[in-house]
């Protein structure tokens, strides 16, 4: 089974770590794992900045890279989320590639939905001693349904997962959001912080780079150094 | 009401730091969303309702030419008369001729959202009629001067500890805080103003074509003697209120309570049909409706017609976060939160609302929340597709995204560059690995500091774990 590794462009530049875990997730599990040299971003980012256009060139180029996998596999449901419900449901709706995208978004996989649901793992290479929280990003939990997915995974590996409060609720990232409205975007993230630190949990653990970015410098600006800030990944590959 | 919405960012930093606003939000917040949740759970089969609706809605906007000529036709059969107006300022001059014509002195209103569109109290007063706003988080607004922060609940911003300074001040009665005693003390009050009306005017939540009645849903009560005590009756609706059949509005109430305040039922429904009828004991000698277009179909042929099915429960508005931290007013102009934020910028010009658009993550709570199942997030990002496509945006911004763009197009160049932002990024970072302050980032790093990158990308990294293999 051939899984093309699509790593993301803030995994790429940030924390190669992440991506890394996911390798090792994937190979542990029996995947024939393939990481396209030439990819770059899925374009979201301009996208979601109405430049249609440039998110569309690199919407092919991204179908191009990973056309020949069995499935793809991203460590991101934002990333996932764009390439299986907006390429071909918004972006080439009305396009003559339209079905080739169709294919792309069946085969794609947010990591834990893929480790859980097509993979059914029952084990994980990581343990982890002690409680975390996990935060649901949005476009993971209300495009494709990553719920439970990365929960039962973390559990897995021994971590006992205590609820924050409005674990649903948006960190306040929301890729060029947070710089545009900065203000605004901290305070949601202020809150976010709150509700995790309720928990007493020893880390916050995330299935997306930019939630765990913003959640990460909030804390650290608040004087917590302690709080570990993780992507699931980390912590189920025994790399946190 | 002014347009405002261009100050946005400004208004809402002043609201962040506002902190007995925030205090307010934040009791709003919890009672709004889990009361839905709870009522979305008991109801049971909620998605295809949702469904349903959001199907009808369109169906009656797909013909809403016909329908309202309907709507006209029996509504005009039950006496009533019906104006059309193509501008706010239309429905302000129609409504003043129609005071002034019957000697009008006094009116009394019961909420209406496009009344505050076209500014119609000022234009009423103006023309030297007093003008009673008799839903009670009007009248707390009207005694406030300050224009409503929600489209269902419009005074939610202030504290019961605000209103009753407020009605201390405007009743001259010892000061109460218990909330049914204030509710009270609003009542009596109104009570008065609304027996010596000379005109009541409504809006209306729904038109309905095939009998010609307008209907209004509300807690109170207050409609119903808006509605029926004064011998004139003046309905100002949007043109995209109007829905075929009553049958159709048996399917939108059981959504629209539940979205806006997870109510069951509401109250009162109040259904008017024309004029008083000859041995009927009450309503009014005259019945008019204003259908106002004022922007409306600047969306019907567009992409962005969806947002016409809007019922306008004010669900967006109270799932957002970014509404939730901020409230009503910091965006400018009668409806705020992610409807708004589609509805400002077509109705005023996008270039007078630039930052409406962008004031989202696209978290998607809105579109979930939506009882008609409007796109929200997706009709935000088409605003800023016309945004960028028509140079709107800061020329920054453009550049910006056409680099990135180009460079994510070429990987080896991106390898190269994206390597070296790794590298820089680590040793901006320091021993804490933190960046406290960047230029051009201070969006990000006044409030938190940017956690740095590793160092090296997983692209080298990579490689070179393939090569050694
Ligand atoms: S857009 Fe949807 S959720 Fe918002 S007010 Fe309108 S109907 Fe309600």
């Amino acid at each position: 089974m051939k899984v093309g590794l699509f790593v993301t462009c803030l995994v790429d530049v940030a924390r190669p770590g992440i991506g890394f875990a996911a390798l090792k997730l994937l190979e542990s599990a029996g995947c024939e794992v393939v990481v396209p040299a030439t990819q770059t971003c899925c374009g979201q980012p301009g996208y979601n900045s109405g430049a249609r256009e440039i998110s569309r060139t690199l919407a092919r180029k991204v179908l191009a890279e990973f056309k020949d996998c069995d499935y793809v596999v991203a460590p991101s449901g934002s990333c996932s989320g764009q390439v299986k419900a907006s390429y071909a449901q918004d972006l080439f709706k009305d396009d003559p590639d339209r079905a080739e995208f169709e294919k792309l978004a069946a085969k794609w996989y947010e990591l834990s939905d893929f480790l859980v649901n097509v993979l059914q793992v029952q084990s994980v290479p990581g343990r982890f001693e002690g409680t975390v929280t996990y935060h649901d990003s949005c476009s993971g939990l209300r495009e494709l349904g990553v719920k439970m997915q990365p929960r039962f995974l973390l559990s897995m590996a021994g971590a006992s997962v205590a609820e924050m409060a409005e674990a649903e609720k948006c960190c306040g990232f929301g890729g060029t959001f947070s710089i545009k409205l900065g203000e605004i975007s901290t305070r949601m993230c202020e809150n976010k912080c709150a509700s995790a630190r309720a928990t007493g949990a020893k880390a916050i653990v995330g299935g997306d780079l930019g939630c765990l970015l913003n959640i990460e410098g909030r804390l650290r600006r608040e004087g917590d150094h302690e709080t570990k800030v993780l992507h699931f990944a980390q912590v189920i590959a025994g790399d946190g | 009401m002014q347009v405002q919405s261009m100050f946005f960012k400004r208004r809402a930093s002043e609201k962040l730091a506002d902190g007995l606003l925030q205090a307010n939000m934040r009791k709003a917040k919890g009672k709004f969303v889990d009361a839905r949740a709870k009522a979305v759970l008991e109801f049971g089969n909620w998605e295809p309702l949702r469904d349903y609706a959001a199907k009808l809605r369109d169906a009656a906007l797909a013909d809403l030419d016909a329908y309202l000529v309907e709507f006209e036709r029996n509504a005009t059969r039950r006496g009533s008369v019906v104006h059309w107006a193509e501008t706010a300022e239309e429905a302000c001059a129609i409504i003043v001729k129609i005071a002034q014509d019957n000697g009008v002195r006094k009116v009394t209103k019961s909420k209406s959202m496009v009344s505050e569109e076209v500014n119609l109290n000022e234009r009423l007063e103006a023309a030297g009629v007093q003008v009673v706003e008799t839903d009670l988080g009007e009248y707390i607004l009207q005694l406030a001067h300050e224009p409503p922060s929600h489209i269902v609940a419009p005074a939610i911003h202030k504290s019961k500890e605000q209103v009753a300074d407020l009605f201390t001040e405007a009743h001259g009665k010892p000061r109460i805080t218990q909330i049914d005693a204030l509710t009270r003390e609003a009542r009596e009050q109104l009570r008065e103003h609304f027996l010596s009306a000379d005109m009541g005017i409504s809006g209306s939540n729904f038109l309905v074509a095939e009998t010609g009645t307008t209907l209004t849903v509300t807690n109170e009560g207050n409609a119903d003697l808006v509605t029926t005590i004064p011998r004139i009756h003046c309905v100002i609706a949007g043109i995209e209120k109007v829905i075929p059949t009553l049958e159709d509005f048996a399917c939108l109430v059981r959504l629209l309570p539940r979205s806006a305040i997870g109510q069951s039922i509401t109250n009162y429904l109040t259904l008017t049909t024309g004029v008083k009828g000859p041995g009927d004991a009450d309503g009014p000698e005259q019945m008019h409706i204003v259908l106002v277009d004022a922007g409306r179909t600047k969306f019907v042929g567009t992409d962005l017609q969806e947002m016409l099915r809007c019922i306008r429960c004010g669900a967006c508005m109270n799932h957002c976060p970014v509404y939730q931290n901020i409230g009503g007013h910091a965006y400018g102009w009668v409806y705020p939160g992610p409807m708004g934020s589609v509805l400002t910028p077509v109705y005023v010009g996008i270039e007078n609302a630039g930052d409406l658009p962008n004031a989202a993550t696209f978290c998607g709570e809105c579109a979930v929340a939506c009882p008609v199942k409007i796109p929200l997030p997706d009709l935000m990002r088409k605003l800023r597709e016309r945004q960028f496509d028509g140079h709107l945006r800061p020329w920054s911004e453009r550049v910006g995204l056409h680099a990135w763009g180009w460079l994510a197009m070429r990987p080896g160049l991106y390898a190269f560059a994206t390597g070296w932002a790794a590298r820089i990024g680590s040793w901006l970072g320091g021993r804490d690995g933190l960046i406290h302050s960047l230029p051009g980032l201070d969006g990000w790093t006044k409030g938190r500091d940017m956690p740095a990158p590793s160092g090296r990308t997983f692209r080298d990294l990579y490689r070179e774990r393939q090569g050694k293999r």
